[in-house]
């Protein structure tokens, strides 16, 4: 218990600061890798919290939940990556103006 | 039979054409109106069997609720998916000839377009049918990976930039909701949010989830202080989708909130919540209105009449369960949702052909048009009714309940920002019409007729859905967190 606890509290700890990485971050592939962080953040609570079952197995439903999430992550991350590979060529930067 | 047949064709024939249409593109315009011609049939199957038999699920696979994924559709589901296909079809109509008449654009715009346009709609019908919370992330998910390629599809400086702060926003926002979901699951063991709804109890990781939730679905919503992404967005997509952004997508998160807050949580104990919403839904009317009145830009002005109308959407967290109109306020903020998403849609491609023909979407430029493009024009002042709430448009309708009801309640700060915004609105609709009725001599482009009858017809269909509110306002009711209690107190 006291396992799964100190997991999904880092898994929480994560998120908060993959959080502040997107709020503070200006520039664009450092956002990208906080969004990542803060996914991470989640999975991890997720799958540390899968193991609150009483069989004393993990709950498998959680772990594809986490599976599904990371696919939407990685299609993300591409999608969000070709858009910062389109800005760079039209304007020559990778920063994120006017916020 | 026809229930179960309507059901997988919401979600699977778009889902099946979008991709076809990935791997042979020059399918995408004829295959996109087909499925757009035939999806009203299976919504309308959908919306009559609902009718008939109340509240319906479907189990995929024959596995049942705790261990399968279970479709569940009631009155709302219903006609929100009735909703998206007539106004994804006239939009697949427009964009046909917007993508062939507009040269000056990159020439991939238009191939690209289609495919990501059905992977919107499967998104949306999913959404709109799910029976679990999970499955609404992955459909939110799904919508803001198609939102994102819309929003940059121009390939412009401008539309990249707003394209990478909405993918931004939006992932931070699905990360809180699957944040939320992920306590939810653990505490209570189900994703099923019927099931979800009679297990929850009221302590402290249900808060920090429903916290987490609704901030996230706020963000996607756009209520007030969180719309800073939206005008930006919305305003540099292509005409065609901007108007599946601005009309279809924002009501998606709205309506994932709506389920979670009345048919999930204990909302007995958000009632403190829910005023705070309601207050920031007003602020949104009045600030929403406000930019709207000051923009230059067309595409811009009712991209901010968005946030004024979204604004309207959230005074319903205000009206407290126990009040004698709680129904009629449920059934009102649903039919102005739909109300709003045939106007908005009808107001950006109206604008979209508008703009073609006078060079320039700058409402100076508007000058003559009323001449020039009457159909185009008239599409916007129709649509621009709906926006104001003029009597006899569905708006008014709904705009009338939400007045009651908040004068029931003694909410009587947002019975004035209800009346504020129909007189903003007003003003920034009657703004463009009186530069559109100018006399001007120069010549324009005349928009071919598909550019100009698409938004007429759904602006018409929203002006008229005052006419006939009582059948889509009991279709409403069915299901609805009220019906058990308040059956028979709507008017």
């Amino acid at each position: 218990m006291t396992t799964v606890t100190l997991f999904a509290s880092c898994g929480a700890v994560i998120f908060g600061i993959g959080f502040f990485g997107v709020v503070v971050c200006r520039r664009l592939l450092q956002i990208v890798i906080a969004l990542n962080v803060m996914g991470s953040g989640v999975f991890l609570v997720l799958i540390a919290l899968a193991r609150r079952t009483t069989g004393g197995r993990p709950d498998p439903v959680a772990h594809s939940m986490a599976l599904t999430g990371l696919v939407v992550a990685v299609s993300v991350t591409a999608l969000a990556l070709t858009l910062v590979r389109c800005r760079y060529k039209q304007t020559g930067s990778t920063d994120l103006n006017n916020r | 039979m026809v229930f179960e047949l309507s059901v997988l064709g919401l979600v699977f024939l778009p889902l099946a054409a979008g991709i076809t249409v990935f791997a042979v593109g020059r399918w995408g315009p004829p295959l996109t109106i087909i499925v757009g011609l035939i999806q009203p049939f299976f919504a309308a199957g959908v919306a009559r069997s609902i009718w008939q038999n109340g509240p319906s699920r479907y189990r995929i696979g024959g596995w049942g609720a705790p261990l399968g994924i279970d479709l569940h559709v009631d009155g709302i589901g219903a006609l929100m998916v009735l909703m998206t296909a007539v106004v994804g079809l006239m939009v697949a109509i427009y964009a046909r000839s917007y993508f062939a008449t507009t040269e000056s654009e990159p020439a991939n715009q238009s191939s690209m377009f289609w495919p990501v346009c059905l992977l919107l709609w499967t998104g949306l019908n999913a959404l709109y049918l799910s029976g679990d919370i999970f499955n609404f992330y992955v459909a939110l998910e799904m919508l803001v990976l198609s939102a994102v390629a819309l929003i940059g599809l121009g390939g412009k400086p401008k539309a990249v930039d707003a394209a990478l702060h909405y993918v931004i926003y939006a992932v931070t926002a699905s990360l809180f909701y699957l944040m939320g979901l992920t306590l939810l699951y653990s505490m209570y063991g189900t994703v099923d949010w019927a099931i979800l709804g009679t297990r929850v109890e009221p302590n402290f990781s249900t808060r920090c989830s429903i916290v987490l939730m609704t901030v996230g679905l706020l963000m996607k919503t756009a209520l007030f202080p969180l719309h800073f992404w939206l005008p930006a967005a919305h305003g540099s997509a292509p005409a065609p989708a901007s108007a599946m952004l601005s009309g279809l997508v924002l009501k998606a998160s709205f309506f994932v909130l709506l389920r979670l807050w009345y048919n999930v949580f204990p909302y007995e104990d958000l009632r403190a919540a829910g005023d705070f919403l309601g207050i920031l839904g007003a602020a949104a009317i009045i600030w929403g209105s406000v930019k709207a009145i000051i923009q230059q830009r067309l595409k811009l002005l009712i991209a901010y009449s968005t946030v004024a109308q979204m604004g309207y959407l959230f005074l319903f967290f205000s009206i407290p369960h126990e009040s004698p109109y709680f129904c009629s306020a449920w059934s009102g903020t649903w039919y102005f949702a739909v109300s709003h998403a045939c106007a908005k849609a009808a107001a950006f491609m109206a604008v979209g052909s508008l703009a073609h023909a006078a060079g320039s979407d700058q409402i100076k430029d508007m000058a003559g048009m009323a001449q020039h493009q009457p159909v185009a024009v008239f599409a916007f002042g129709l649509s621009g009714v709906s926006l104001m709430g003029l009597p006899l448009s569905g708006a008014f309708v709904a705009k009338w309940m939400l007045l009651k009801s908040t004068l029931a309640s003694g909410h009587w700060h947002l019975t004035i920002a209800i009346l504020a915004g129909g007189l903003m609105a007003a003003i920034y609709i009657v703004r463009v019409l009186a530069t559109a009725f100018a006399v001007d001599s120069r010549s324009v482009r005349n928009a071919p007729a598909p550019m100009q009858w698409p938004p007429l017809i759904l602006a018409c269909l929203s002006a008229a859905l005052g006419l006939v509110a009582y059948y889509p306002m009991k279709l409403l009711e069915i299901g609805a967190p009220c019906s058990a209690i308040l059956m028979g107190v709507t008017p």
